[in-house]
């Protein structure tokens, strides 16, 4: 996956919702061996010390723990990366809420129009498998 | 965290203009440091100072302890603004004379980046374009092993394909007792890099921050914030 780092925020915050993202989708999956920090920062083209931080926060997260000997890892407990997901889920309904607000719609019109897309999608996909 | 490079109330004049006022600095190791100003506002100076080229006219550096000389420059690895590396050599000769003078030269990375860069060893430096021989000259110092990079206008001449292989490099050197100081007006281009960043105005230090600090602070990119302080 690309990283995708917006000039005008903090780069670390970045890389944190970055990393969590990649470890919610599964690229990192529970309990895998993350990439050394320097192979990191270079993948990403930030400055070490900055991809250090992102690191250390998503660690005391508990997203994220160091064995002294091997590495740094994804945490095994599935219930941490499920609490994340949660969470990156409401913000990303709260931003689409807020624009439809701007838009002008009215709750009930905005859950009717997703459960019609929904339910076009869903034959679009029985039609593609019958 | 241990200091590598401390300027004390350093002051510099070329007759009576004052091309640097007072700096106060304390830089870290295992920083890199960007060094942002318009034209003319004292960062070369400071750069030569750093590296005993010019003297104080007032104030004191300390460069790991020691005040520039000998010993400093054992330990920084300096980029000027100009070459002065001789025309007629070809790039394995000058790397040769490096390795001679620096105890810390690495013939092994200085090759590699060559390669790398698709620039032939055995090329004399007359024979090269502008861009060419500017990623030479980089390539010679951060070859070396040293504890403080100075570097002035690293990527001003170089296209922007061998602008991020310079940059990969600087990342991949990295190592936590070194720093890089590196001065430019190429700023977008560099600040994903950059740690700490300090605007020079006139000879005076306005502004010492994180890059992070700026953007969390100011909700705008060092880039942006840059175009602001030094409007004209």
């Amino acid at each position: 996956m690309p990283w995708d780092l917006k000039s005008d925020r903090p780069i670390y915050t970045q890389l944190i919702e970055q990393i969590e993202l990649m470890i919610c989708s599964g690229i990192y999956a529970l309990g895998t061996k993350l990439p050394s920090v320097r192979d990191l920062a270079q993948e990403a083209a930030v400055n070490p010390n900055t991809m250090q931080k992102a690191l250390a926060k998503l660690e005391e997260d508990g997203l994220l723990y160091t064995n002294r000997t091997s590495g740094r890892f994804v945490t095994e407990d599935a219930d941490i990366v499920k609490q994340v997901k949660g969470r990156l889920a409401l913000s990303q309904i709260n931003d689409f809420l807020k624009k439809m607000k701007n838009l002008g719609f009215q709750n009930k019109e905005i859950i009717s129009m997703v459960e019609n897309l929904l339910e076009s999608k869903e034959d679009d996909y029985h039609e593609h498998n019958s | 965290m241990s200091t590598i490079l401390e300027c004390k109330n350093l002051t510099k004049k070329f007759g009576g203009k004052n091309a640097l006022e007072a700096v106060d600095l304390n830089i870290s190791r295992g920083r890199i440091v960007g060094l942002l100003g318009p034209n003319g506002s004292g960062k070369t100076t400071l750069i030569k100072l750093c590296n005993e080229l010019l003297t104080p006219t007032s104030g004191e550096i300390l460069i790991g302890g020691y005040h520039p000389g000998i010993k400093t420059k054992k330990i920084v690895a300096y980029l000027p603004e100009n070459t002065y590396l001789n025309d007629w050599m070809k790039v394995s000769e000058i790397i040769n004379f490096f390795k001679d003078f620096y105890t810390d030269f690495n013939s092994e990375k200085a090759f590699d980046m060559l390669k790398r860069l698709n620039i032939d060893p055995q090329d004399k430096l007359k024979t090269m374009s502008k861009g060419t021989k500017e990623k030479v000259q980089l390539i010679l110092v951060m070859s070396r092993e040293a504890q403080l990079y100075l570097l002035d206008e690293p990527i001003g001449g170089v296209d922007p394909a061998a602008r991020d292989y310079i940059l990969d490099t600087i990342i991949s050197n990295y190592n936590e007792n070194a720093t890089v100081i590196l001065s430019t007006h190429l700023i977008s281009d560099i600040e994903r890099i950059l740690e700490d960043i300090i605007f020079i105005k006139e000879g005076q230090i306005v502004l010492t921050k994180t890059v992070d600090e700026i953007r969390d602070e100011e909700g705008k990119s060092v880039d942006a914030l840059f175009r602001e302080v030094f409007k004209c």
